[in-house]
């Protein structure tokens, strides 16, 4: 494991000339430099800067939940509390639909788990063809920061599959920060937004998945 | 330095900053926030965004807007200032900004706007400056991706002169040539990004203030650099690869 360190923007993060530029580092002569607040890793002779604050990256392959913002002719303009307007298209639908009740697939207002199907020049492109994306019926849904999301859902899901064996939620993480959660009874769901909260917050700590089932415990106890 | 014998109301040395403090996160609503202090004088600032630019026709698809804030509170001052937007605080807004947007690289964050809300809690002079200190430090801290720090200091020319860091009685100096107050601000490698010049100084005195100015701002980087390393380092101390 390479050791991480803060960096701020501006600063040179390491002198060398066989060293190259990764994420939101540029290189100067033979100086790194750091273009975003944050850790910066260094992986062979790559170094990078894992930001820690700040907007949400569409990247293609995230699944992100919004909200519709506006019906165009051809598709949906989606919220993904992104700086780039998100795009659904017609064609990106997986079943016939009448152009002319739009509405009805999707009105203005309803939440949507979607995918990123491609991020252009021209902005996102959404997608629904794939299996659990679509309009959100029922549960709930909230926002953490997007830069804890890798966290919530730990090693290759570790975090977010404890999480729904101990509150029997049904549980979707959105890349971009929101999660949706759908359990039998409200308290199921409320409890699974707590624990999500939790880790969230401790995102920091060493050894959060004991924690989460100490936690757990703690909550058992407490009811 | 012109006299060896002058001496500053508050003891300083001609070059001495006042105490400096830093702090970020002061506003956890905020995307990102920091504090930044020269001795009496406080700011504090808060970012948001980047968001969609409302109106919509002030919005810019070539690339994200920075829209600054600058205002004093009420009791800042022994003599309560009136709230609300004045002809100083407006122009004080613009300046920020001005000296803000040339680290920033925003041209990917078309149509949207960063917003900086920068309060002056308590002022003796040099609020300007402390505004773009927290300011600069404020947007950092919401991980704006920027190319650098700006760390700003105000020279100022006591009739022949020339001292660091002027406090309220120094900007009202009236013996000899009077006071000149000139506020500049460098990024982290040393270029400038803005300076304003009150009063009057010669070519040569302004090339030395400068010179003065890029040695003083260094400590001021050190502040924020270290005030912004000590969350990261808090909250991360035992970080872990996911």
């Amino acid at each position: 494991m390479n050791k991480r360190k803060a960096v701020i923007p501006g600063e040179v993060i390491k002198e060398d000339e066989n060293s190259l530029p990764g994420e939101w580092t540029e290189k100067k002569g033979n100086k790194i430099i750091a273009l975003r607040y944050g850790l910066a890793e260094e992986v062979g002779r790559l170094i990078k800067v894992i930001p820690l604050s700040g907007p949400y990256q569409p990247r293609k392959g995230n699944i992100v939940i919004g909200q519709v913002e506006l019906i165009t002719f051809n598709g949906w303009i989606i919220d993904i509390r992104t700086f780039e307007n998100a795009f659904l298209p017609l064609s990106e639908i997986p079943r016939y639909i009448n152009k002319e009740s739009m509405e009805d697939i999707l009105d203005i207002g309803d939440t949507v788990i979607a995918k990123v199907r491609n991020v252009g020049k021209r902005g996102v492109e959404l997608s629904l063809k794939s299996r659990g994306l679509g309009r959100v019926e029922e549960g709930i849904i909230f926002k953490i920061n997007s830069n804890k999301v890798p966290r919530v859902i730990g090693k290759e899901g570790s975090m977010i599959n404890l999480i729904k064996k101990n509150t029997e939620c049904d549980i979707i993480v959105g890349q971009n920060g929101f999660i949706w959660v759908k359990g039998d009874s409200i308290e199921k769901e409320l409890l699974a937004k707590k624990a999500i909260m939790f880790v969230a917050e401790k995102s920091h700590i060493t050894g959060l998945t004991e924690e989460i089932i100490k936690w757990f415990e703690k909550e058992e106890n407490e009811k | 330095m012109k006299s060896k014998s002058f001496e500053r109301i508050d003891k300083r040395k001609f070059d001495e900053i006042r105490p400096m403090k830093a702090k970020v996160g002061v506003v956890p609503n905020a995307d990102g926030s920091a504090l930044f202090q020269f001795g009496e004088t406080v700011a504090i600032a808060a970012v948001y965004g980047p968001k969609k630019m409302h109106p919509q026709h002030l919005q810019n698809p070539e690339k994200g807007t920075l829209r600054c804030n600058y205002s004093m509170m009420s009791f800042s001052v022994a003599e309560r200032i009136r709230p609300g937007p004045t002809r100083r605080s407006t122009e004080i807004s613009k300046i920020i900004q001005w000296a803000l947007e040339p680290v920033l690289l925003i041209e990917k964050y078309s149509n949207t706007v960063i917003d900086v809300h920068i309060n002056i809690l308590q002022a003796n002079a040099s609020t300007r400056c402390a505004a773009i200190n927290a300011a600069a430090m404020a947007l950092a801290h919401a991980g704006i991706p920027m190319k650098d720090i700006v760390s700003s200091v105000s020279i100022g020319k006591l009739d022949k002169q020339l001292v660091v860091d002027i406090n309220k009685y120094e900007e009202d100096w009236e013996d000899g040539e009077g006071a000149t107050d000139i506020p500049m601000s460098f990024t982290g490698s040393g270029e400038i990004t803005h300076i304003q010049l009150d009063g009057k100084i010669s070519i040569e005195e302004l090339k030395e203030a400068i010179e003065l100015g890029r040695k003083a701002v260094k400590k001021i980087y050190e502040v924020q650099k270290k005030a912004l390393k000590e969350v990261i380092n808090c909250e991360n101390g035992n970080e872990q690869t996911n």
